[in-house]
């Protein structure tokens, strides 16, 4: 296969960027998306160029790191992640505008690469059960009905890969957020720290300069690992039924 | 060792609410369902205009006695106007203030552009900025009769109807606004019940065509009136 | 090269820290024995934790807990990220739910005799013993795992062992026991205990009167070296699979801060001991960039089979019955396609090496399901293994329904790894190693579902009792900062070599030296190793390394991101600890675990152990670039378990 690739270059956070085309040829369908990026920077780094910078690590789904918004969609024309992309979703010839997450909350570092530290401030301001090392009760002390368990995994398997910002026209976290306050919230060892959670979690989403939910449903498109839509709305119910709570105390 | 990650102090309900994109939203979501519910009355009182001049003046009129001898003429549909107007006011603030958080909030644009959400999400915005044009249009048109077309009289709106739909231009925006009406409520609406919380899976395909047929009878119950007006039927 | 083979025999190394008595009272007794530090005074301490795993994170979190400062590196940018999180299978614990037999020590047993002898009995007794309480701790964070209708928890069997011990979360074990430790960590980042630093590498270990005091670490973002200083150094970065270019480790996945630790004195032991999983999705060309693992559990129902005849290309389906070779079965009767790791990866490797493989390049074998799919109906083939067909058929675009799976063994995880006491310091005072980074728990071979009990034993509950004890017995350590000659000079070399690299300016990529090394180590200390092979690759390796210096190519500057230049340092680092593993891999002539030597083997094939020889951890002492280590011995004691050759026929 022959493509012709528009890849965003932006030297470093300060820099402006712009789109650069670049020809790769022997692009095997069964490479990897990332894979078939190797190759041309392979060919950058003989030519004396700068290769083009890209988040990738585990490249098998499941670290988030890889974030690629290829021809308008956030890891592509499939549903899964750019690692686990293939080229055989492409034809010969095809022109691949490669373009890293936009949104303010995710400032670009260097070419495809964003920083996401954002998603970090939001877990850490109660994305989490107190629970200290050696204080745990014994496991079965709590039995936790299957439906809850399989609705708390459901949420359990954001990646944090920011896709959803990406993919968001308002560059909204909600999923993210709500996606770890339903998690931790339908679990009965989540229950003491419910409302401080969400109250908290969507406090600090706000204060990092993401956007609010329109109900456009893109985020949900575009997660590679199937987060419902119905996570916001869940997120949104515990927040109200939070500051009803804490406003009583 | 016990840690205390958060402060304990927490501001007022109502600062939480109001400081906060999910309460914000909440307030855009209650006060557009206090509208969508006057909008459905307002629909099937308009409906009236089709059983003659003297059914919907003498309805008119009733509006402003209602509630007496309790309220003092006028004093309810004074309430209710109050009502309204802080529903508007409230939805267009918190609808101005979270747009702006969103436009801000992805500044750059993808060079690859690509729209995909629906129509009626899309047109939220300006949709909503039509909706408010056309209702300060409309109290100056038929409410204080300041930029009537024919000869304004008081304690006549059914003559005033028909001379609003008239003219073409009447007749344009209004059709013009309640196409907007129709796409705003259908995305609004479903909106709202998530926001609220009241949405799950299940739920959700119920919500959805109750967002459609709500749209459709009010744009339809509207759109009769001006549709009357030029077929003849309302004279 | 000759100088290499021919290292010189230290004195023994000897675990001063391993309580006697009674095996399972002995982490007891070290408790009680460790020293403890003031509550008061913990925060003046000062603790480095490199990596943000199972092990690193759990570490810095429980650290932080008890009130000490942590400053903590991971190289992502965020420590989600850490590979941990692509563990699929699950988490052993001794918790006789199912009341099937199991117990501490039989987990103790079983990991023992899976380690083919080649663990300390110490070690792994407090595993099984801690196992039980990672259980608890990790539910009362909400890890999501799997649980029965009545609302306990679930389990099943794993790795060919009787008992059903393995505690798992859908395919995705890893991913939610390391959000656990993540939230746990997060939460003592904004309570200021743990200070992060995200995209930061570890290039250097400080050492200043014989102690660890700190690291030399580059921020990828700016390209700053800088220096931290601590009071003690945790290194929980990770095993060094790496080193094959082609691994299921993620892509940067490294060694550099265990081998700069090895460098500044550190003990590396038993560096050969690499686990190759058989069920791996096999190579489609040379682009490809890393391996993907299946789980394990697909050789429960599928049956893995070659054609008979060499350079046989027809498609699977026109093969007829009897022009397949299910060599499994036919090798090993008894067992079949259920034989540990080690065997069945070496048995498809031999297929191979025959011409028998299948598919591009011919490594692959058939990993076949018509049979299951005739028996059980399609409906409970997807029921019990759709997710890994997806994933299967996303990679290859194969429908394994209709088409046999074709799976190759790739290397997964290593079990050697910094030495480390029973506290899991290391040979330099002030430095300990968890979680894959040591090489303390698993011997020879891995079983399957210990990696994780391993890291959250050694993070959660291991280290934050030991460390206690060091800086106890070390309250008042002299500072240190940047002017110390010992610092300044670590540095220098950091800087020096980083500007070395990009001022070559060769014509080849690192890419293509970690490919070479990779394919080297691949050939010749890989799944079955010579002498005659390991002679030869520690003849090339230098070779490498020398042509590294010569003609390799770093683009842009060390002042900016530059994923170039963090690539190619750490092929610096592969390129001396590969000399390392083929070394530890040639001067134990026996066949263990993983490590199988073909001198070594029974009559039968199988690995043949030499006990009165090598029952002992190899412990390496680093003398030079490329200059022969020293080998320290430490002899292994078996008092429970008792030495057995393994038999699968």
């Amino acid at each position: 296969m022959k493509l012709t690739l528009r890849v965003w270059r932006q030297k470093n956070a300060d820099a402006d960027g712009a789109m650069s085309t670049y020809e790769v040829d022997g692009v095997s369908p069964d490479m990897s998306f990332l894979e078939m990026l190797d190759t041309l920077n392979e060919e950058l780094i003989l030519k004396g160029e700068d290769p083009v910078a890209f988040d990738h690590d585990c490249r098998e789904g499941i670290c988030g790191a890889c974030s690629l918004v290829i021809n308008g969609d956030a890891h592509g024309p499939e549903r899964t992640t750019t690692c686990q992309l293939h080229m055989r979703s492409f034809r010969d010839g095809d022109t691949l505008d490669i373009e890293p997450w936009r949104a303010s909350a995710f400032p670009v570092i260097k070419d495809l690469v964003v920083d996401r530290s954002a998603f970090d401030r939001i877990i850490q301001a109660g994305g989490y059960i107190t629970a200290p090392t050696g204080s745990a009760p014994e496991a079965h002390a709590t039995p936790v009905p299957k439906p809850d368990a399989d609705l708390a995994f459901e949420h359990a398997e954001c990646i944090g890969c920011g896709a959803c910002v990406a993919a968001c026209p308002n560059g909204a976290a909600m999923l993210f957020t709500s996606a770890k306050v339903n998690h931790l919230n339908v679990l009965p060892q989540g229950a003491p720290e419910r409302e401080t959670r969400v109250l908290d979690m969507v406090a600090q989403m706000d204060e990092e300069g993401f956007g609010g939910c329109t109900l456009a449903g893109e985020c949900a498109t575009a997660c590679p690992k199937g987060i419902p839509l119905t996570s916001i709305t869940s997120m949104n119910k515990e927040w109200l039924r939070a500051t009803r709570k804490v406003a009583k105390r | 060792m016990a840690l205390a990650t958060r402060t304990d102090r927490r501001p007022s309900l109502a600062r939480t609410v109001w400081d906060s994109s999910v309460g914000k939203k909440a307030v855009m979501a209650v006060s557009g369902i206090v509208m969508l519910l006057y909008l459905v009355v307002h629909m099937i009182g308009n409906l009236k205009i089709f059983f003659g001049p003297g059914e919907f003046d003498h309805y008119a009129h009733w509006l402003r006695t209602l509630g007496e001898p309790f309220m003092h003429y006028e004093w309810t549909l004074w309430l209710i106007r109050v009502v309204l107007v802080a529903a508007v006011v409230a939805h267009a603030v918190s609808a101005y203030q979270l747009s702006r958080r969103d436009l801000r909030a992805r500044p750059s644009k993808y060079v690859h552009k690509k729209a995909r959400a629906s129509y009626a999400t899309r047109t939220m915005r300006w949709g909503g900025v039509i909706l408010g044009l056309f209702i300060v249009w409309h109290l100056l048109d038929l409410t204080t009769g300041t930029v009537h077309s024919g000869g304004f009289q008081e304690g006549h709106p059914y003559q005033n109807v028909v001379d609003t739909f008239s003219t073409w231009y009447g007749n344009v925006v209004y059709l013009v606004a309640m196409l907007a009406l129709g796409l705003h409520v259908r995305h609004g609406f479903f909106s709202a019940a998530q926001t609220l919380g009241a949405g799950s899976r299940t739920r959700n395909r119920a919500l959805r065509a109750v967002a459609d047929v709500l749209a459709l009878l009010l744009t339809a119950g509207f759109v009769a009136v001006p549709v009357g007006v030029m077929t003849g039927v309302v004279s | 090269m000759t100088d290499y083979v021919t290292y010189p025999t230290g004195a023994p190394v000897c675990d001063t820290k391993a309580p006697s008595g009674p095996v399972h009272e002995r982490w007891d007794k070290r408790r009680f024995e460790a020293k403890l530090v003031n509550p008061a005074n913990r925060r003046k301490h000062t603790v480095i934790v490199v990596g943000t795993g199972l092990a690193g994170g759990s570490a810095g979190a429980t650290l932080a807990e008890q009130g000490y400062h942590v400053v903590q590196f991971c190289y992502q940018d965020s420590p989600r990220r850490a590979h941990s999180i692509a563990a699929q299978g699950g988490i052993n614990a001794a918790k006789n739910y199912r009341n099937d037999g199991d117990s501490v020590h039989r987990l103790f047993y079983d990991t023992v005799k899976g380690g083919d002898f080649r663990a300390r009995e110490s070690n792994v007794h407090r595993l099984a013993q801690i196992s039980v309480e990672i259980i608890d701790q990790c539910v009362a964070q909400g890890v999501p795992f799997a649980r029965e209708y009545g609302g306990l928890l679930d389990t099943r069997s794993f790795g060919g062992v009787q008992v059903s011990r393995t505690f798992y979360a859908r395919g995705q074990t890893g991913q939610q026991l390391l959000l656990g430790a993540y939230q746990a960590l997060s939460r003592q980042i904004a309570a200021g205990g743990v200070e992060l630093h995200p995209r930061t590498e570890m290039l250097d270990l400080i050492v200043v009167d014989g102690r660890a005091r700190g690291i030399v670490a580059r921020d990828l973002v700016t390209g700053a070296v800088s220096t931290y200083f601590a009071d003690a150094v945790v290194l929980a970065s990770g095993g060094y699979g790496n080193v094959f270019h082609l691994s299921t480790n993620a892509m940067n996945s490294n060694a550099t801060a265990v081998w700069r630790a090895h460098r500044r004195g550190a003990y590396f032991a038993n560096p050969c001991f690499t686990q190759i999983h058989p069920t791996c999705i096999p190579r489609t060309g040379d682009h490809q960039s890393k391996l993907t693992l299946m789980s394990e559990s697909l050789r429960n129902d599928g049956r893995i089979w070659v054609p008979r005849a060499k350079g046989d290309t027809r498609p699977p389906h026109e093969i007829p019955e009897d022009e397949r070779d299910y060599y499994l079965e036919r090798i090993y009767p008894s067992f079949g396609n259920l034989v540990p790791r080690d065997i069945a990866s070496r048995a498809a490797k031999n297929v191979c090496d025959e011409g028998r493989g299948v598919g591009p390049g011919g490594q692959g074998v058939y990993l076949d399901f018509a049979d299951a799919i005739r028996r059980m109906g399609r409906a409970a083939v997807e029921a019990k293994y759709g997710n890994l067909f997806d994933m299967y058929q996303r990679i290859t675009d194969e429908d394994p329904y209709r088409v046999p799976m074709r799976i190759y063994p790739a290397v997964h995880y290593t079990m050697g790894g910094l030495w480390v006491d029973y506290d899991l310091q290391t040979t330099v005072p002030g430095l300990f190693a968890i979680g894959e980074a040591n090489f303390s728990d698993h011997g020879a071979n891995r079983l399957g579902a210990s990696a994780l009990m391993q890291g959250l034993a050694d993070g959660y509950f291991v280290l934050p009792a030991t460390l206690n004890d060091y800086l106890a017995r070390n309250p008042r350590l002299d500072p240190v900062d940047d002017e110390h000659p010992v610092v300044q000079e670590a540095l220098a070399e950091t800087e020096d070599r980083l500007h070395l690299l990009l001022s070559v300016d060769g014509d080849r990529t690192p890419d293509s030296f970690h490919r070479e090394v990779g394919e080297l180590m691949w050939e010749f200390c890989g799944m079955a190793r010579t002498e005659a092979g390991l002679r030869k690759a520690l003849e090339r390796i230098p070779q490498i390394r020398a042509e590294f210096w010569r003609r390799i190519k770093v683009p842009g500057t060390g002042e900016e991101f530059n994923q170039s230049l963090e690539k190619a340092n750490r092929i610096v680092d592969y390129l001396e600890l590969a000399e390392l593993m083929c070394l530890d891999a040639l001067h134990r002539a026996e066949s263990c675990g993983g490590h199988f030597r073909e001198e070594s083997q029974t009559p039968d094939g199988e690995a043949a152990r030499r006990d009165e020889e090598f029952s002992y951890a190899a412990a390496w002492e680093f003398t030079g670039t490329g200059q022969a280590p020293v080998l320290h011995k430490e002899d292994l004691v078996f008092e429970y378990v008792h030495p057995t050759q393994r038999s699968y026929a």
